[in-house]
């Protein structure tokens, strides 16, 4: 029964992780029907900003403290923010007309480009480097339980998050034009609606998410290297298309099983080895049932 | 199609012939002639998926994982116990065997892919590829992680390049036949062949099939050239590698594929003194490639840009 609810536990932190990261691909997908494979590696360099802001904003207000880590998650988000409004302006604007599957090769390929880029000595270098403690630390013990602080913050920040993205897709009027963007483009230009502003706001909303994520991920990993985006943008790649791509609660719904799926298998012994290839098996028999996802509607194409 | 059974003929002469004389070429660049030939291969039958028939695999590693483990097994296990005249024999049969498992799997692909469409189906055969890989890393008796070893180098210039020219020969007289029309029907409007009477789920399975049937001969070729197989030498980036050629050469064109296999074989190694920059230039290639030439870079006349 303790075995269980730890593993609960541990899923439920690392699943939100993945609905984090999960958010921000689905949530280009609704306006652009791509997927964004260099969301990994925006990830990658929220948890590489906040590597270099630490020893700045530490000096300031000394780390490990709350105010400091807000400051540098914040800071993180903005800069990942601007990437990605550069990444779109850049590399996929141009190619906005073209058909999807050409945006989807260069999404590899900016995918690629960032990473090797980053792993080049002049830059980042290939080894892992130490993340910085941001904050304190604390093992709470609840019977034969334990829950670290870092995973409650995880938890926390991804709920925050997640109620903040449904306030801002439902409530606001930016969120409104998103939807319609996404749900018919042409329609809502002649609405006179801006769609590359609303376009450059998803990618900036979506990497700023991905910053945060970055940082969570960061805090429970050993260390950080420029491919550490790759294996969790990867699960929550799956996550999205699990929960159905373009929705957003599915993102959520997804990553949040994915996350617990994963736990599970890896505390079965004979099952850990496995782990990299169950979260796509899951994802295979899940689509030859539900081709659209879990919460996706299945689109009738018309003739 | 005489004319194409011709050139089959002269291609494989060719290939023998020029084996002949293999030993008079620098090792170095004895073993990137035949890393041509296997990409060729690689290129042409992907080519078939993507290209022909228009769809998107993102998983052509795992048929090729599965075609060189399986061939280097039967070769390692087998060799030993019949006598080395039976040498070509054992390794054809192991290539086979090879290809066949490979067929199988791409069988499996193909199943889920019925009812899933564009990014959807690139995700479940990247997720194929992976899981093969995973599966690959846990096997005790092909080397897991570690790899496998000591696998006896059958694969010559001969070999490589008679197979490169079956696979172009067979691929491009399968889609120019009259059943293979059916192919680049499906691929330009799934709902308009099918009310032809054309069956788009036969074609694209046995588009899968008969792609992971070559896959799997060229990694039998691979492991039989290389000695060594490891798992992480058929990842994500290896699929994307044989994406690159097939875009790079113009989706559904043959010549155009070939040429861009031999091309994309022959860049890392005359970059090679630019070693730290190599992928950084791979990876803006794409990009850049996206952006200025969609269709390809021998595609001059195509109805459409690219297969959607």
């Amino acid at each position: 029964m303790d075995w269980l609810l730890q593993q609960l536990i541990n899923g439920l932190a690392l699943g939100s992780i993945y609905a984090l990261i999960a958010l921000g691909y689905t949530m280009v997908y609704g306006v652009l029907r791509f997927i964004n494979f260099a969301h990994a590696d925006v990830l990658m360099l929220g948890a590489y900003a906040a590597y270099f802001l630490a020893p700045a904003v530490n000096s300031i207000f000394p780390l490990p403290s709350l105010t400091g880590t807000l400051i540098i998650v914040l800071l993180s988000a903005m800069i990942c923010a601007a990437i990605g409004i550069l990444i779109e302006i850049l590399a996929y604007r141009p190619l906005r007309q073209r058909p999807r599957l050409t945006v989807l090769i260069t999404a590899i390929g900016v995918s690629l480009f960032i990473e090797f880029t980053c792993q080049h000595k002049a830059v980042f270098g290939a080894d892992t480097k130490p993340f910085p403690q941001l904050l304190p630390e604390h093992d709470f013990h609840l019977g034969g339980l334990v829950i670290g602080s870092n995973d409650l913050v995880v938890v926390v920040t991804t709920l925050l998050l997640l109620g903040g993205m449904w306030f801002i897709v439902q409530r606001t009027k930016m969120g409104t034009a998103m939807r319609a963007v996404s749900f018919n483009q042409q329609a809502a230009a002649l609405m006179g609606i801006n769609i590359n502003r609303i376009i450059s706001f998803t990618f900036g909303l979506g990497s700023a998410l991905a910053a945060v994520a970055g940082i969570l991920y960061a805090l429970k990993a050993p260390g950080i290297d420029p491919l550490m985006g790759v294996q969790p943008g990867l699960r929550a790649f799956i996550a999205a298309v699990l929960g159905g791509i373009g929705n957003l609660p599915g993102a959520a719904l997804g990553g949040l099983l994915l996350g617990l799926l994963e736990t599970f298998a890896g505390g079965i012994s004979g099952l850990s080895n496995y782990r990299d290839g169950i979260a796509f098996a899951i994802l295979i028999l899940i689509l030859l049932f539900k081709p659209a996802g879990l919460l996706g509607k299945a689109t009738i194409e018309k003739v | 199609m005489t004319g194409a059974k011709r050139w089959l003929i002269a291609g494989i002469v060719l290939a023998v012939v020029v084996s002949i004389f293999s030993a008079q070429f620098n090792r170095y660049h004895l073993g990137i002639i035949i890393d041509i030939g296997i990409n060729i291969i690689l290129a042409v039958s992907l080519n078939l998926i993507n290209g022909h028939t228009g769809q998107f695999s993102l998983g052509h590693a795992g048929f090729m994982a599965v075609g060189g483990y399986t061939a280097a097994k039967i070769s390692l296990v087998v060799s030993p116990m019949l006598p080395p005249a039976l040498q070509p024999m054992i390794f054809l049969f192991a290539l086979l065997a090879g290809g066949g498992l490979a067929a199988l799997a791409g069988l499996g692909v193909g199943i889920p892919s019925l009812r899933l469409r564009g990014d959807y189906l690139a995700i479940v055969t990247l997720g194929f590829g992976e899981i093969i890989r995973v599966v690959v890393q846990n096997m005790d008796s092909v080397g897991a992680a570690s790899g496998l070893k000591g696998i006896p180098k059958y694969t010559t210039l001969g070999w490589a390049f008679s197979l490169a020219a079956v696979t172009i020969y067979f691929v491009t007289a399968l889609v120019n036949s009259t059943y293979g029309r059916g192919f680049i029907a499906v691929s330009d409007d799934e709902v308009a062949a099918s009310s032809m009477g054309i069956n788009p789920v036969r074609y694209k399975v046995t588009a899968f099939v008969t792609g992971a049937f070559f896959a799997g001969i060229a990694g039998g070729l691979y492991a039989h050239h290389k000695q060594f197989l490891s798992p992480t030498g058929f990842d994500f980036l290896k699929s994307i590698d044989i994406v690159v050629m097939v875009i790079l050469g113009g989706m559904g064109r043959t010549t155009g594929v070939v040429v861009a296999a031999i091309l994309l074989t022959l860049l890392p190694e005359v970059l090679r003194q630019f070693s730290e920059y190599r992928m950084i230039i791979y990876s803006l290639l794409i990009i850049v490639l996206m952006m200025a030439r969609p269709q390809g870079l021998f595609t001059w006349n195509r109805k459409k840009g690219g297969a959607a």
